[in-house]
């Protein structure tokens, strides 16, 4: 469960983003081997001091009518030069489940996403260099993973 | 129909009950004497249905006022809560539902084999089609459905019998309920018509009886129960359910992996007894048909809203 | 049906770009009803070209729902091309070019 630990430590969702911006970390890799991601975890720690709370707008509902099916979005029009929103589901087997990097888009995304269970969802954004994230509780009552 | 939007922003959430309730009779009456003249429906409404529909609307309209007047109440059980509305509105940004509409557009202009259209069956023009069911229908004595409408246009034009409450005949229903957006539900059971007026009873009836092993009416769950939960899930309020029919159902749609999410008010009647673990009725016979005169009649003075999605 | 229902739409100098993709997304975690696994068969990768230029370019993971939609925001005007591609993890592509209304 070192993935688990890893995510819980300190500020774990601000180093994930910072780690998936450095092309260090990709939905494919964080399901994979442990090894990779000791490294990552190692950059990651260190560079997670430097996540701050997100001023954007994170749109997600309290209570999922659809684990498999919740409508998540960002709205960071009020940040300059967003070039990174990702959404992490903390639960999930592989939590990141997007990134979407900007280069001459707003840094606005709204996308649905399928979840296990009821889980914390970590959104963050990248813009100008500097790193915020904002975390909703999505209850999940029927998980939207089981077909 | 700019006689309508004259007189809907007379209702507004400040208003109290009384007047609103008083300003719902004028609009109906008027509704009523407008749509006389294009669909001959010269009746008057029966007195004693008119008060149910005043006690039934008046009921929600105290009991939510946080909903945006009459046709906030079509919006069900999004009107109850801002999670879910969230939800809705998401959805609804690219419905899934869009190609199947078109589809039963498509089904609704193609020909049959004797040359005639669907269009040939009905006096209305189609966007006024949806709106005009269900109605009593005197010569027969007994409530004609839109989707009964459309079988037996099947029937009389040499073609065969389409199944009921889904896939094609969903569609072709959705397509005219998409068509008849903003249009007014006015059900009329004539003032003096015994037979109409057992009918609708009749359907009053099975919506209080409790039934199954549940041992739950309609009323229970739809009207006391409006705005509640059921595990996971909030009860939508009766008013205005019959707004948004044929619907797309996301339940619906998982069945068949996504393609297909329609189905009638009949069907979702039939999928209500069952989850009360009652028998469900056979479609399109008296007990659904009269139900579904009752049901809309509570919702008179509301606007058809176009296909909808609902969980 | 196509695969790709893209509806870009120009407002105030800002086109709304709005696409369903048609797409299982098979997160390979999935067992079918005789208990053998479903591979995993999900878009992996989605870009969006407006006029020619990438403005967006997402790396998607497993987690996204089924036929997902997916709503952008692009500096523009009526009349602007935009195009939107995805690649998916067992090499399948696929594109769509509209017009913005």
């Amino acid at each position: 469960m070192k993935r688990r630990l890893f995510l819980k430590s300190a500020m774990a969702s601000s180093a994930v983003a910072t780690a998936v911006g450095a092309g260090l970390l990709t939905p494919k890799m964080v399901f994979a081997a442990s090894d990779a991601f000791t490294a990552t975890s190692k950059a990651a720690v260190s560079a997670a001091a430097g996540a701050s709370e997100g001023t954007f707008k994170f749109k997600a509902p309290k209570i999922a009518e659809n684990g498999a099916v919740v409508p998540v979005s960002v709205d960071a029009s009020n940040l300059d030069n967003v070039t990174n929103i990702s959404f992490l589901v903390q639960t999930n087997n592989t939590p990141l489940a997007a990134s979407f990097n900007f280069a001459g888009a707003l840094g606005f995304v709204s996308t649905r996403i399928k979840m296990g269970k009821t889980s914390p969802v970590t959104a963050v954004v990248t813009s100008g260099g500097a790193v915020s994230a904002l975390t909703n509780e999505i209850k999940v009552t029927v998980g939207g993973c089981g077909g | 129909m700019a006689e309508q939007d004259l007189l809907l922003p007379s209702l507004s959430k400040t208003d109290n009950i009384k007047e609103r309730v008083m300003r719902i009779k004028i609009i109906t009456m008027a509704i009523a004497a407008m749509l006389s003249s294009t669909v001959a429906l010269s009746a008057q409404q029966s007195s004693v249905v008119q008060a149910d529909i005043d006690a039934y609307q008046g009921y929600f309209l105290e009991r939510f006022p946080n909903v945006d007047g009459l046709q906030g109440f079509s919006k069900g059980a999004y009107a109850m809560n801002e999670d879910k509305m969230m939800q809705f509105e998401a959805v609804m940004e690219m419905p899934p539902f869009e190609d199947l509409v078109e589809k039963g557009g498509e089904l609704w202009e193609k020909p049959f084999a004797n040359g005639n259209t669907f269009s040939s069956c009905f006096e209305e023009e189609p966007s006024l089609i949806r709106a005009a069911y269900p109605r009593w229908n005197s010569a027969k004595g007994k409530v004609d459905t839109l989707e009964q409408a459309l079988i037996d246009c099947l029937v009389s034009n040499g073609e065969k019998k389409w199944g009921t409450g889904k896939g094609k005949h969903a569609w072709v229903a959705a397509h005219l309920t998409t068509l008849g957006e903003g249009t007014f539900i006015n059900v009329i059971v004539p003032e003096g018509d015994e037979a109409a007026l057992a009918a609708y009873n009749d359907g009053k009836k099975h919506y209080y009886a409790k039934r199954g092993q549940l041992n739950l009416s309609c009323a229970n769950c739809h009207v006391e129960g409006a705005g509640m939960r059921v595990r996971g899930n909030t009860l939508s309020p009766g008013l205005g359910q019959t707004t948004h029919f044929p619907v797309w159902r996301g339940k619906w749609a998982r069945k068949t992996n996504g393609v297909d999410g329609f189905g009638t008010i009949q069907r979702r009647y039939g999928g209500c007894n069952k989850q009360v673990r009652a028998k469900p009725f056979k479609r399109h016979k008296s007990e659904y048909d009269n139900l579904e005169f009752f049901h809309t009649a509570m919702s008179n003075g509301m606007e058809i809203t176009t296909t909808e999605y609902r969980e | 049906m196509a695969k790709i229902k893209l509806k870009p739409k120009a407002k105030k100098g800002v086109i709304k770009v709005k696409a369903i993709v048609k797409h299982p997304m098979e997160t390979g975690l999935r067992k079918d009803k005789k208990g053998n696994p479903i591979p995993a068969n999900h878009i992996d990768h989605l870009t969006v070209t407006h006029n020619g230029n990438k403005v967006v370019d997402a790396d998607i993971g497993a987690a996204v729902s089924k036929d997902p939609y997916f709503q952008f925001q692009v500096p523009g005007a009526k009349g602007d091309e935009i195009t939107l591609a995805y690649k998916d993890n067992n090499g399948g592509t696929g594109s769509a070019t509209a017009k913005s209304k």
